[in-house]
């Protein structure tokens, strides 16, 4: 079985002709991380291709989260390298950037929604000044603008502005993720991540969460890489899919295709598990 | 999209399948699951297909295959686009998905319902996304709810809470405003009363004089008569494992 | 037995009460101070005859820059004759040989709590400044570890936020004193709890001004003609205190900073808080011959 698994996983995983009809905004090639017999990445390639979503499913050890944090930068493998499509930085494989270009690279051009508020929110602060922060770090120093901004990028993730000078701490769950979103897309980055944006919230909470993400991203074509255990939230934003198990890519099509034709054993196993 | 058939790309078909078969694996149950073998057409500019066959036979298949939601066990599907021919059953994910935006089309009886989107909204959303300014496309969209008989009432409501039919309009209105270059239609008209159904007609008859190529199972076949170039018939395989030559 | 059987025989202290490898070490961590303006250099404070709090950092490094021709002024709170400066000026006197003054002017060490004189210091003066609490971090992150990465990260959003609340829930800036000040373009200071009036005169000084925390046990620096920049968003102004037209009920001096002294009737007396400069003021209307330095404040103003 274990054979069976390689090969389907190349013939499935492999780069056919191309038409060049777009070109990638982000790539990745040979990311991998080998603590002694644990392979949390081995071998892995993404590809993001401007205005969509690509949905990341797996279960735990999966080592979906772990990309996702090296996408940010926050995480560097053993190999592999890292493109972005960006002024001033094509070609360069962003896992040779320093500290300090990291956080630049990161507060201009890259978003993310974590799953924990905690990790994503300065609990201490107003929400609106949550989103301001960001606007500061890239050198914003005018305060009427920093506030109408901060309003907008709330209002556009639908957070009732109203609140806008609560603390986080004083919010929902739900509404600290919409914090985080306005947060993440204030500047207008390259690409959002978002790591299990809805894991944790009430379902109800989760659905109107994810209305607001599609709806955004539909709008302004955001590019987005989306992680998720939950097939459901997949489906309802993924354009592509790359499904990954112990930390290599199984399978990966548009996600019409693997949720109606999954060819990997694995993948037929989790989507008619789940629906 | 204005879709010129020039002289050219008249003379080459706009969809040429060789030798297409799907078969389904389910690793699980380790069944093979025959769908269809050695699919041949060709599909030019302006024509259309009806295709035919019992229930079982492959032809929803047939065409989510064309579509790449299903993925072929072997063939091609030679597909005539501006920057050349193109094999979609073996092209790129992203190209796939940039085709389907820009002039590959799929009309189901199923709607994708967004929750608080309203439904003049949704029919106008590919015409904005062209580029299409956002009054321009709301009338334009309002015009074709009109046309498949969407009550106006209707119009800024949220299709989440219509009827099936009404949300086949919705879906059809959406499906269709904007010119493809293929259509791929599966029971359109499934759900839908008879004048809907002939406003489908009405406008699948425009888009065919504009050069639309379409290929599409019809649950009342009568509908589109005055459409139909010609027929392909399926015929289901009826003993798993074994394989039966289909098609014409 | 007497007492001097027991005891040890008498030795004097040391020049200026450190010993020598003290005074070695801190003079390696001022240096260091002037070469990253604005960056908190920690070191080894010793122990001094005032107890923590009292202004042993300051102390330390007056000290440490003591010579037999120093001329030594010590203020608290803009005041020579606190009881607490009076002690550390007459220590200093007495363990340096050094001449005390209260005239800003002839000082060529100026040590302060909370103010810088009115006068402005010249090239061949140092200011040493008591500060009890170094970290402008702070009040946002206690944490002191993860504030020496923010600073190495020059990651000053969250005191920016601090300001923009303070805007957004008073309509204007709240911070009274330690206004958080970007120096030489790199660190984010806090100028120690100087008021917001004092801090634009360490922008571009002539002099050296050297901050020193002794029970925090942090030096930092702002070497001459150097920038200090207040946070200061661009559509709101940087405001120092309203005592531009503020006049001293002693010396008639108009347009420094005053101490308010409010009065039984509800209304307020006002008193120059650098004392020595009303002094003086006293003294030329009494027509003494007194010499009255450049102020940095002109007409209540500063440009």
């Amino acid at each position: 079985m274990a054979a069976l698994d390689t090969t389907q996983s190349a013939e499935l995983t492999r780069q056919p002709p191309r038409l060049m009809l777009a070109e990638p905004i982000l790539t990745m090639r040979g990311i991998a991380r080998i603590y002694g017999n644990v392979t949390a990445l081995g071998g892995v390639d993404v590809t993001v291709y401007p205005g969509e979503v690509l949905g990341i499913v797996g279960e735990s050890g999966s080592g979906k989260s772990t990309l996702l944090r090296m996408m940010n930068l926050e995480d560097t493998p053993d190999t592999g390298i890292y493109n972005l499509a960006l002024p001033g930085h094509e070609g360069r494989n962003l896992f040779t950037l320093d500290r300090f270009e990291r956080r630049m690279l990161r507060a201009h051009h890259i978003g993310i929604v974590y799953q924990n508020p905690h990790l994503g929110l300065l609990m201490n602060h107003t929400s609106s000044g949550n989103v301001a922060e960001r606007l500061l770090i890239a050198g914003n120093r005018n305060f009427a603008e920093l506030r109408e901004r901060a309003r907008q990028s709330l209002d556009a993730s639908e957070f009732p502005i109203e609140r806008m000078d609560a603390r986080p701490n004083e919010l929902s769950g739900g509404m600290q993720q919409r914090v985080q979103l306005a947060k993440a897309i204030a500047l207008e980055p390259a690409i959002l991540l978002l790591d299990e944006p809805t894991t944790g919230l009430d379902v109800s909470v989760q659905a109107l969460v994810l209305d607001t993400l599609k709806r955004l991203q539909r709008e302004r074509s955001i590019t987005m890489v989306l992680v998720s255990h939950d097939l459901g939230v997949i489906r309802t934003m993924a354009d592509r899919v790359m499904v990954m198990r112990r930390g290599k890519v199984v399978e990966q099509g548009l996600a019409d295709q693997i949720f109606q034709d999954p060819q990997h054993a694995y993948t037929q196993q989790l989507v008619h598990a789940k629906l | 999209m204005n879709i010129q058939v020039s002289a050219r790309q008249a003379a080459s078909p706009v969809l040429r399948v060789q030798g297409l078969s799907k078969q389904f694996e389910m690793h699980h149950l380790k069944r093979t699951l025959f769908a269809f073998e050695n699919i041949e057409f060709d599909l030019n500019a302006g024509e259309f297909i009806l295709l035919k066959g019992e229930n079982g036979a492959g032809k929803s298949t047939l065409l989510r295959t064309l579509y790449r939601s299903y993925l072929p066990r072997a063939g091609h599907v030679y597909y005539h686009t501006q920057e050349g021919i193109i094999d979609l059953a073996t092209a790129a994910d992203v190209d796939i998905a940039v085709l389907r935006r820009r002039e590959i089309g799929f009309v189901t009886q199923f709607l994708n319902a967004r929750p608080r989107v309203a439904a003049e909204e949704i029919v106008a959303e590919p015409l904005r996304l062209a580029g299409t300014p956002h009054s321009e496309a709301l009338a334009e969209a309002r015009r074709w709810l009109d046309a498949f008989g969407v009550k106006k009432q209707l119009w800024s409501a949220y299709p989440s809470t219509f009827s099936g039919g009404e949300q086949q309009k919705v879906n059809l209105a959406r499906a269709l405003i904007l010119p493809q270059r293929l259509l791929l239609l599966d029971e359109p008209t499934a759900s839908l009363d008879y004048s809907a159904r002939r406003a489908l007609v009405e406008r699948l008859t425009q888009l065919k004089a504009s050069g639309v190529a379409m290929i599409g199972v019809f649950h009342h076949p009568d509908d589109v008569k005055a459409l139909i170039d010609r027929e392909l018939h399926l015929e289901a395989i009826k003993i798993e494992d074994e394989q039966d030559d289909v098609a014409e | 037995m007497k007492l001097q059987e027991l005891t040890k025989p008498w030795m004097a202290f040391n020049y200026g009460f450190l010993d020598e490898s003290a005074k070695r070490e801190i003079r390696r961590r001022i240096l260091k101070a002037i070469a990253v303006p604005g960056y908190q250099v920690p070191y080894a404070s010793r122990e001094v005859p005032i107890a923590r709090g009292w202004g042993t950092g300051g102390l330390q490094v007056t000290l440490t820059l003591l010579k037999p021709t120093s001329v030594v002024k010590v203020i608290d709170q803009g005041s020579d004759d606190s009881v607490n400066a009076s002690s550390i000026r007459k220590f200093v006197a007495r363990v340096g040989g050094a001449v005390e003054t209260e005239d800003t002017m002839a000082a060529t060490i100026i040590q302060s709590r909370h103010r810088i004189p009115e006068e402005k210091l010249r090239e061949d003066q140092v200011l040493v400044l008591q500060v009890p609490n170094p970290e402008p971090l702070r009040p946002v992150q206690p944490d002191m570890s993860v504030a020496r990465e923010m600073h190495g990260d020059a990651d000053y959003g969250q005191l920016w936020l601090v300001l923009y609340e303070q805007l957004v829930k008073s309509g204007r800036i709240m911070q009274g004193s330690s206004y958080p000040s970007m120096v030489n373009g790199r660190h984010v200071m806090t100028p120690s709890p100087i008021p917001r009036w004092d801090v634009p005169k360490l922008n571009q000084a002539d002099h050296l001004t050297i901050l020193s925390a002794g029970r925090e046990k942090r030096i930092f620096a702002v070497p001459p003609y150097t920038r200090v920049e207040p946070l200061v968003f661009d559509d709101v102004p940087y405001r120092v205190e309203d005592h531009q037209d503020k006049t001293c009920y002693r010396s008639d001096v108009t347009g420094f900073f005053m101490n308010e002294l409010p009065q039984e009737d509800g209304s307020s007396q006002y008193e120059l808080s650098d004392s020595h400069f009303g002094v003086k003021h006293i003294r030329k209307l009494e027509a003494e011959a007194v010499e009255i330095g450049e102020t940095w404040y002109k007409n209540g103003r500063m440009d």
